[in-house]
């Protein structure tokens, strides 16, 4: 159950985040809930509404907005996704997303960063920050590829894993040793596990995707997007085919998406991070029930 | 069957055979990866527990359980002997399965038997039963508020911690899930 404290807690983190955000010239967006064509990935399910869907993220739209000439915006806003509901899930949750144009991954991770340590500072809480019995110092992070930390904490060479060893091996073994003292930032991941980034121009078998720990607890999700109409559309056709072999819901290739795409868009860097879980490492909780209303 | 999304604490599930309740459930899900259902399990004959996760596709079997009632007979050595109210059918059932449960037994005590395939693997008593203190040190008056406790035994034998103000021949009441003491239910 959602506290006072929790409830004050949100309020002030989401008016730090837009402080932040407004500081650094990004405009504030809002794009449909409502969507005809959820993004298609491997394993996120989108929920019905009437004859649209809920969004599992606002990525296309914001996309189709950098294009179309706005280089750094933000949204902080609902996205709902079907089935997931445990102690760090709900089906509902709160996503903050943004985007900045003319920059790559690594540079949205220090803006990342920056954001973590501005947020803390604007609660009263520069210094290190306890959590889950141990301390998290804001002030520094690690930054790691996925090679680097499947063979430090699993001794196992991530590149010989397929998808289902990986996210066996990651959640039992990896997750759970991850941003101990200080924010993990697991970078370059295998260019299959990654939908919607671009592939490293030195190595084509790395996506410039990260993603953000916090003592176990996932953050947030960056990538270099992928910008290139061709290769996007191959994407889409191809995590088409995974669904329909595992018997999931198919959603139409999002076309507008796609023409945004193909009229010329900057390199971009995009991240997403979740705010329940943000508030979690705030108010010291393993449960997200304690930091929503429901 | 079940699927992966009907695991939840507390399912009693079959695997290779045996039975298995789900003690501890976590729902995972990395990154853009899988859904990933991740239980604790303890084995509901042997008792040992042990990690499971699975996938959101994985099926899974569902024990043949079917629980009864009976009325609690009499004891013969370390042999439990328990009827069908209905049937007159007598189960007989060994110390080792009973666990703690053997002191609380008293005669024509309602008790359910859950069976596995034909076997009984579990006896549940009623929550609270009551038995007489025969053997303590003599009580102190006075110390009701502190949580201090003393040494005692009942009937069987049965030993048992209980308030400082509780004498021989006084009737407690006994949680029979826990084994610890509740409260007073007569003076001597």
């Amino acid at each position: 159950m959602q506290s006072l404290s929790t409830l004050q807690l949100r309020s002030d983190v989401l008016r730090l985040i837009r402080t932040f955000f407004d500081g650094r010239g990004y405009l504030e967006v809002q794009t449909p809930v409502s969507v005809e064509t959820p993004t298609l990935e491997d394993y996120i399910d989108a929920i019905p509404a009437d004859d649209r869907w809920l969004r599992t993220s606002p990525e296309l739209h914001m996309k189709r907005l950098v294009q179309a000439g706005h280089p750094r915006l933000f949204q902080i806003g609902p996205c709902f996704r079907a089935g997931e509901y445990g102690r760090r899930h709900r089906p509902e949750f709160t996503m903050l997303e943004w985007y900045c144009a003319n920059a790559g991954y690594r540079d949205i991770l220090q803006e990342t960063q920056g954001l973590l340590q501005a947020v803390a500072a604007g609660l009263g809480r520069p210094g290190p920050l306890p959590y889950r019995n141990t301390t998290i110092d804001l002030g520094t992070c690690e930054i790691r590829t996925v090679r680097e930390t499947f063979a430090k904490f699993a001794g196992a060479d991530a590149a010989a894993l397929n998808t289902t060893e990986f996210d066996r091996l990651l959640v039992e073994t990896v997750e759970p040793r991850l941003g101990r003292d200080c924010p993990f930032y697991m970078i370059d991941y295998p260019a299959a596990m990654a939908a919607l980034a671009r592939t490293a121009p030195a190595d084509p078998s790395i996506a410039e995707r990260w993603e953000l720990y916090v003592a176990g607890l996932e953050l947030a999700n960056a990538y270099s997007e992928l910008v290139d109409p061709v290769e996007q559309r191959r994407r889409f056709e191809a995590c088409a085919d995974r669904r329909r072999r595992d018997g999931r819901q198919l959603y139409p290739i999002d076309e507008n998406f796609l023409a945004a795409l193909g009229a010329g868009m900057p390199p971009t860097a995009g991240c997403a991070l979740g705010i329940d879980r943000l508030l979690m490492v705030f108010a010291d909780t393993d449960d997200i029930a304690d930091v929503i209303f429901e | 069957m079940y699927s992966a999304s009907d695991l939840r604490k507390g399912l009693k599930i079959e695997i290779d055979g045996a039975p298995w309740q789900v003690t501890d459930f976590d729902f995972c899900k990395p990154g853009k990866g899988q859904a990933l259902y991740r239980c604790k399990m303890k084995n509901m004959i042997s008792g040992i527990t042990m990690d499971k996760t699975y996938r959101a596709n994985d099926k899974i079997d569902k024990p043949t359980l079917e629980e009864r009632d009976f009325i609690f007979s009499y004891a013969e050595g370390n042999s439990y002997i328990f009827s069908d109210n209905e049937t007159y059918e007598e189960v007989r059932l060994d110390g080792e399965l009973l666990g703690e449960q053997k002191w609380f037994l008293i005669e024509n005590m309602d008790c359910k038997i859950l069976n596995f395939n034909g076997q009984a693997i579990d006896v549940t008593l009623p929550n609270f039963v009551d038995k007489k203190i025969t053997d303590t040190e003599p009580g102190v008056r006075g110390d009701t508020a502190t949580n201090v406790t003393k040494g005692a035994k009942i009937d069987n034998g049965y030993e048992i911690q209980v308030p400082l103000f509780i004498n021989e021949g006084d009737t407690i009441k006994i949680d029979t899930r826990t084994g610890e003491y509740s409260e007073r239910v007569s003076k001597s």
